[in-house]
């Protein structure tokens, strides 16, 4: 236990691990653009500059308190160089504040503003770049950059994924995707993570909100609205209100007010969600078929599993997340029951993600092209929207959702976080019977850490459940699943660290301190429902009862289950190699994606190379290598002519010379000569 | 014939790609031997194509991004093709101030390229401006194919490239 001085007064250290933490802690912000206590230290931006006795000037964040170390914070030296580096951020980055999507919520412009810079004395003399738009969730301009690495760090660090690195050296340093691709075009998820570590307006949440005014002003268009568990912690903690019930019936006021006919929520979905898929997954453990099942509610894990794990594709949860199946669902019930054409029921979805953007315009949800959710808002949106109508949401009255899809139990509320759907599916599992409404709390798996474990014995048989949140812990896990390390019977996988209540689109600051209390708000929400099993949701019933059946039931897997496949990390090119002039020639393309290089697909090539040697055939075969033909779970493919064949592993690759190759070359010769 | 653009780079990847596997496994896939990867490619190929450093990252198991990041960030890789043979005129102090300029105007002109333009067409030669290379004594200099020719003029350094055009004439 060792004390530092800051500006002569005596400091504990408290094992703080840096300079900067302890500064802090001691009641002084000192400001930073590229330290976030979650991630790794990069120390470039120079704000947290310090004057260390017998050191002389130090970036707080890169130094480690050490006892009777004697600190001044603002000095004539740290108080011009703060203001010259924020001088020269400035004069490189594209000011145009008053239209910009981070206008007042800025941290260049607040620290601007903070430290009392009034004049930029350098000339922008940057070209500016496009801005990048082509995404359905992120909105990435170059202009506005900074260079923090904020959003590298996360996308690597905590996600395990690293969509954005820098690029370029000196002046011309960029962050960018690979070869200066667009965000659609590589492996990003869309969590949406990176725009909420940005200090500045170069990476924002594509903004839906005018596209949903125009919905309202259109007077054929019934326009209704879904609230997702998450968005309600998100609303209290933005507007400082204790308890999400009272944040919610706030939120509903603001939203009639606003011209939304019908306000629904989410939880309704999440209750049904619940119902479909602990009757999934209860079945699978009786057959002992497709474990461990993994929850896919979270649209940025289920494109993560697309990318690396086509093997798991079938033991992800066919259920859709409840967003989609409210979609579907509701589109569907409110068109019968209203008698008006499906194409003029507008919904909206109020997520606290942005990959739920993305999610909504996958193809297969939509019928006939009209898709399911017609715009999905994030938190942020939903607040700016509020903003915009000038309704005061705090002063507002009271107000209820809308039956029967804004009646929900407990256990749809806490989807919000991670651990909320093990959690709602084990209470369904373990519960007697339909009378029995205790809440059957699992503890366990609750709370903002990365990976929880635990162990539940439903009558008689031990379930072995994970819950995990930060996909840099997935795909830890993964590994450890793939070699057989670990073994678990169902896995919870959320993106966002602590689940959606840390989604990409919350209000920011979006910390793992607002996650915590977010968290806590959605508990307590539960607590004070009625109900606590989804399986008791009389609406959930009635649905049951009049359309759906049963769970699983043909027509419940026709409007509330999907499929997967698998989907390319990148765009790129085929590799040519070799050229082969005969007209007869058949090309030979073997795929050297991530998963089918992992399955030896490189040494399948090289192999079908050599048989065409030693055949003589090599100046009729066209060898090429190719990235990704979607179909990684018979990875390695290899496309023969117009055909894709799986499997081609180099064990059997001579085979598959012989029997494949071969003919194909045979029957090729048959067209050219009658040709 | 004189190969056009493109058939000569089908032709090169064809000819390398074979080697990248075996320069991986040189190496070793570990994120520590991307520099020396990407060095031995960029030496086979003469620059690095999209399609190989996609592939690289898959066999090091490394984000594309990150490759992109790092073969960007060094002045010795190249993401477009190069000529055949490289030249390269310094441009650090003492050759500036010994008019190097005017031996850039003569070198471009003989080669023709226009500006912006650092590659012929005919893939044979490019022209780098580079940094000091630390021969200031023999300003100003420049690097044919690895040579340094020092006190250049606008003649002489056309003179060495006609004579390196010469000597490969002969050696067909």
């Amino acid at each position: 236990m060792g004390y530092i001085t800051i500006d002569g007064v005596k400091t504990p250290i408290n094992d703080k691990k840096n300079l900067l933490e302890v500064i802090r802690e001691s009641g002084v912000d000192l400001p930073t653009f590229c330290y976030n206590s979650e991630l790794s230290v990069y120390g470039a931006c120079r704000m947290c500059i310090v004057e260390i006795e017998g050191r002389g000037l130090q970036a707080a964040c890169s130094t480690p308190p050490e006892d009777g170390m004697v600190v001044k914070i603002n000095t004539p030296a740290t108080m011009r160089i703060r203001r010259m580096a924020l001088e020269l951020l400035l004069s490189n980055h594209h000011g145009n504040c008053q239209t910009c999507d981070k206008n007042m919520h800025c941290r260049l412009q607040e620290l601007a503003d903070r430290l009392g810079v009034k004049t930029v004395r350098f000339e922008e003399s940057r070209e500016l770049l496009p801005v990048e738009t082509t995404n359905q969730s992120i909105v990435r301009d170059p202009n506005k950059c900074i260079l923090c690495g904020d959003c590298v760090r996360m996308c690597k660090e905590i996600q395990g994924i690293g969509v954005l690195d820098f690029a370029g050296r000196g002046s011309n340093v960029q962050v960018t995707p690979a070869f200066g691709k667009e965000l659609k075009e590589v492996e990003c998820v869309f969590c949406g993570q990176c725009a909420s570590v940005c200090p500045t307006g170069a990476l924002t949440i594509k903004n839906k909100v005018d596209e949903v005014w125009k919905a309202i002003h259109n007077p054929d268009k019934m326009v209704v609205v879904q609230i997702a568990p998450a968005v309600r912690a998100a609303i209290a903690l933005e507007y400082g209100i204790t308890d999400g019930e009272h944040a919610m019936s706030k939120t509903v006021t603001a939203l009639r007010r606003i011209g939304f006919d019908k306000v629904y929520d989410t939880s309704f979905t999440a209750d049904l969600c619940t119902v479909e898929e602990a009757t999934e997954f209860l079945g699978r453990v009786a057959e002992g078929k497709r474990l461990p099942h993994f929850t896919s509610c979270c649209p940025a894990w289920v494109k993560l599993c697309e990318q690396l794990y086509p093997n798991y594709l079938n033991n992800l949860s066919t259920c859709k997340s409840p967003q989609q199946m409210f979609g579907s669902l509701v589109k569907k019930l409110l068109s019968e029951r209203h008698n008006i054409d499906r194409k003029n029921i507008y919904l909206v979805s109020v997520m606290p993600c942005t990959a739920k953007k993305f999610e909504a315009e996958r193809p297969e949800f939509s019928v006939d092209g009209n898709p399911d959710v017609d715009a999905v808002l994030s938190s942020q949106e939903l607040i700016r929207m509020i903003d915009q109508s000038g309704v005061k949401l705090t002063e507002l009255p009271l107000d209820s959702l809308d039956l029967p899809f804004g009646f929900k139990t407990g256990a749809g509320i806490i989807f919000g976080a991670s651990g909320g759907v093990a959690e709602a599916v084990l209470r369904l599992a373990a519960a007697k019977d339909e009378t029995d409404n205790q809440i059957i709390e699992f503890k366990e798996v609750r709370g903002l850490e990365g990976v929880k474990e635990a162990s539940v014995n439903l009558d008689g048989t031990t379930i072995k459940l994970a819950v995990i949140s930060g996909l840099a812990n997935v795909q830890r896990v993964m590994d450890k699943l793939q070699k057989g390390e670990v073994y678990y019977d169902i896995i919870e996988v959320m993106a966002c660290r602590g689940g959606c209540i840390g989604g990409g689109g919350q209000p920011l600051p979006n910390d793992m301190a607002a996650r915590e209390i977010r968290k806590d708000v959605l508990y307590n929400c539960d607590a004070m429902q009625p109900l606590h099993n989804a399986a008791n949701n009389p609406y959930v019933k009635e649905a049951y009862a009049t359309l759906l059946q049963k769970p699983n039931s043909a027509v419940a897997h026709k409007l509330l289950h999907t499929s997967y496949h698998s989907r390319r990390r990148i765009t790129g090119e085929q590799v040519q190699l070799s050229r082969t002039e005969s007209k007869k020639k058949l090309c030979v393309a073997v795929c050297v994606g991530t998963n089918c290089y992992l399955k030896g697909s490189y040494d399948t090539l090289q192999k079908l190379s050599a048989l065409a040697q030693e055949a003589g055939l090599a100046d009729r075969l066209d060898f090429k290598a190719t990235f990704c033909f979607e179909r990684c779970k018979k990875s390695p493919n290899v496309k023969v002519g117009e055909t894709i064949h799986g499997e081609v592993t180099p064990d059997t690759a001579e085979t598959f010379f012989r029997e494949t190759v071969i003919p194909a070359l045979e029957g090729r010769e048959t067209v050219a000569t009658e040709a | 014939m004189v190969p056009t653009k493109t058939a000569m780079d089908i032709g090169s990847r064809a000819r390398h790609f074979d080697k990248i596997q075996s320069i991986i496994e040189e190496y070793g896939a570990t994120e520590s031997a991307l520099i020396p990867i990407l060095q031995k490619v960029q030496a086979e190929y003469r620059y690095l194509p999209e399609e190989i450093l996609t592939f690289v990252a898959t066999a090091l198991q490394l984000p594309p991004a990150t490759v992109y990041g790092v073969a960007t960030f060094y002045a010795q890789f190249s993401l477009e093709p190069k000529g055949k043979y490289v030249v390269r005129v310094c441009d650090g102090t003492a050759c500036h101030v010994r008019k190097n300029a005017a031996l850039i105007a003569a070198l471009k002109k003989r080669l023709g390229l226009a500006d912006g333009e650092t590659t012929t067409e005919d893939m044979r030669f490019t022209l780098e401006i580079v940094s000091c290379i630390g021969a200031c004594a023999l300003a100003p200099a420049i690097v044919i194919d690895g040579k340094v020719h020092g006190q250049m003029t606008a003649e002489k350094a056309i003179k060495a490239l006609d004579e390196l055009e010469a000597a490969e004439k002969e050696e067909k």
